[in-house]
């Protein structure tokens, strides 16, 4: 064998042939390690829609419900605090909830006060800057981060503010108002989140 | 070599017999030449030189205390927070072992951060260690995803909503961004899959890579020897046996001088694992005695400190900023075009730099803050052709060059400084004057390298 002489053509192809092959196979054999990190059947099962329950909520305060893992919150607006949306139109980056409509804001969620109700704001409470909760700061005066606050939200984590609608104040990390959830009123009392209002 | 070629072992006593039979059939005596007894490294090491061997030292250390910690800790959302109390508590001599790897994550940063700092003094990373410089700041790069991994572990309220914000930064690259953000967590928020998954990357995978990296790195170091503090090469002037006149064999003289070293950093380490573990909260933060609570956010949070430089760069991003960016591109584009005579690099940068402006008027200012922190971790990298100065080490360098890195010292305290504070508009304005300094110590270095004056190398090394 010794004396053959080596044919590199062969030796050339053959090398391509199994680095091609090898190739292939290896990023076939990739597929179900990368898509084991997907979420499991399980993660995505867990996405029921929630009730809650707003008959006992007082003007002016707000509960938490966990839906899908986050935090949503349920404002009840008084008069005042509805009054100072329309004078924020100019200090927030997105007054009319015009970006990224379909996936920040749903149709019967589109006007002033980004809600079905004026009176209640349903929200999800997860900063798009980089998914912190925002602190409640409901109440109007002055604060370290902004001296003539009219109430509303402040992101703990990288200073962002949020209005009494959820709408982004401008030149602040965040680039988008607040999500608000798929929701529907079952009655007077009661939201179900999760679930979008029909015939909207 | 085959093992008739070689010479038996001497000198070893009682053992010459067993390491001759070894050294037949292992490379052990062409090891133990090449990499200590005789491996010449310069004479004139200072303290600086410590470091190196100390990140060894501490990643042996880290690896010792993980192993323990892993018999006993659970990778479950459920469990993780009360385990590692159980490793506190109940289990024997567990409350020391979480300490040292605790307190061994931020030396560990602490001495690389030093080690790295040596290699800016002295112009390590320039030719012939371009090498040994990329695969260290790859190290840096792992390190920082094994501290990033290990900090979820623990399960608490800044575990969980440090791993939140850092997750969700892949959720600002454009399109496929949130894709990325779901399949890193394994959920749609961070999770007990999430959890699971980051343990598996800090106890193995990145281990593995480390480690890999670490023995490149000091291979890529044995072959083109060590710089030194006058930054001259030793192996230019050698004697007529081929060893460098000013080279000193590493064993015994600097494996005597490391150990003295590790004394002393070790006495350091006792006093703050056995008194301030916590550091006042800098190397355990407060809130992560608190249960991971995905409903609600600590009302401060910042990461450790090895990070907050980082992430003040992230946080100082804002819409107004971007418009310092623009004019910075602009200026950028000038500059090359003015003093570069390479037609094809004017006309590349030119585009380069109107596809840039493009693009930050295209996509918001969150995605530029998380392209910023990256670049400003990955900008170390191209240092061996930025810096175009005559000479390699600090001590023969001009004013120009000595004023720059201090105070890119100066900028990259003051940044980790405001990023352990609430954001206030006068720390995002510092933040921001120093993001911009950040930048330029590097973007205009090949050309305040170029016209500073320097002072002539010595011939040999000085002591």
């Amino acid at each position: 064998m010794s004396d053959q002489q080596v044919d590199k053509g062969k030796r050339c192809f053959l090398v391509a042939a199994t680095s091609v092959v090898g190739g292939v196979a290896a990023g076939a054999a990739a597929v179900p390690f990368i898509g084991s990190m997907l979420p499991s059947e399980r993660a995505k099962a867990a996405g029921a829609p929630v009730e809650v329950d707003i008959s006992t909520l007082a003007p002016g305060d707000k509960v938490t419900a966990e839906w899908r893992g986050q935090p949503v919150w349920v404002v009840r607006r008084t008069k005042e605090m509805l009054e100072t949306l329309p004078r924020l139109d100019s200090v927030v980056a997105d007054p009319k909830s015009e970006r990224k409509k379909d996936e920040l804001t749903p149709k019967y969620a589109r006007n002033e006060h980004r809600s079905i109700k004026p009176e209640y704001l349903v929200v999800v409470g997860i900063c798009t800057h980089l998914g912190c909760v925002p602190v409640d700061k409901l109440k109007a005066g002055p604060e370290p981060f902004e001296a003539s606050w009219e109430g509303g939200f402040y992101c703990p984590c990288h200073g962002s503010l949020f209005d009494l609608a959820g709408r982004v104040y401008k030149n602040k990390p965040a680039p988008d108002n607040l999500k608000i959830p798929p929701h529907k009123y079952l009655s007077d009392g009661r939201i179900l989140i999760g679930v979008d209002t029909e015939g909207a | 070599m085959a093992a008739a070629e070689k010479q038996p072992v001497t000198g070893a006593g009682p053992f010459n017999g067993v390491l001759t039979w070894i050294d037949q059939r292992f490379p052990l005596v062409s090891s133990w030449k090449e990499h200590l007894a005789e491996y010449y490294a310069p004479k004139n090491f200072n303290f600086w030189y410590y470091f190196g061997s100390l990140a060894l030292l501490v990643l042996v250390m880290q690896l010792v205390s993980g192993i323990f910690l892993t018999m006993f800790y659970k990778p479950d959302a459920a469990q993780a927070f009360a385990s590692v109390e159980y490793i506190m508590r109940d289990v024997w001599g567990g409350w020391i072992i979480r300490y040292l790897h605790s307190t061994g994550a931020s030396m560990f940063f602490l001495v690389v951060y030093l080690h790295m700092f040596r290699g800016l003094l002295y112009g390590s990373y320039r030719k012939p260690r371009e090498l040994i410089w990329i695969v260290g700041m790859l190290i840096f790069l792992g390190l920082m995803a094994e501290a990033f991994f290990g900090y979820l572990l623990p399960w608490g309220q800044m575990s969980y909503w440090g791993a939140q914000v850092i997750v969700n930064l892949f959720d600002a690259i454009p399109l496929i961004g949130p894709t990325i953000a779901v399949w890193i967590r394994g959920d749609y928020v961070v999770s007990d899959a999430t959890l699971n998954r980051f343990f598996a990357f800090h106890v193995i995978a990145i281990p593995l890579v480390l480690l890999g990296l670490v023995a490149a790195h000091i291979l890529a170091l044995h072959e083109v020897g060590s710089n030194n503090p006058d930054g001259v090469e030793i192996k230019d002037k050698k004697d007529a046996a081929g060893r460098p006149l000013d080279g000193i064999p590493f064993h015994p003289y600097y494996t005597v001088k490391d150990t003295l070293g590790a004394v002393v950093f070790l006495i350091v380490f006792a006093i703050g694992v056995f008194f301030v573990p916590e550091m006042g909260g800098y190397f355990l933060e407060y809130n992560n005695f608190i249960p991971a609570d995905p409903l609600r956010t600590p009302t401060h949070i910042a990461p450790l400190w090895y990070f907050t430089p980082y992430y003040s760069i992230l946080r100082a991003i804002t819409e107004s900023f971007m418009w310092v960016l623009g004019a910075g591109v602009i200026g950028m584009v000038v500059l090359i075009v003015l003093s570069v005579r390479n037609n094809f690099v004017r006309l590349a940068s030119v585009a380069a730099g109107a596809a840039l402006l493009v693009a930050f008027y295209v996509l918001e200012p969150k995605v530029w803050g998380v392209v910023l922190m990256g670049v400003a971790v990955m900008i170390f990298i191209p240092l061996p052709w930025l810096d175009r100065s005559p000479v390699k080490s600090i001590r023969y360098k001009g004013p120009i060059v000595k004023s720059a890195l201090a105070a890119f010292v100066i900028v990259f305290v003051v940044l980790g400084y405001l990023g352990t504070q609430p954001v206030t508009d006068t720390g995002t304005l510092i933040s921001q004057v120093c993001t911009a300094l950040y930048f330029l110590f590097f973007l205009l270095m090949p050309w305040y390298t170029a016209i500073d004056k320097c002072k002539p190398e010595p011939e040999r090394v000085t002591c």
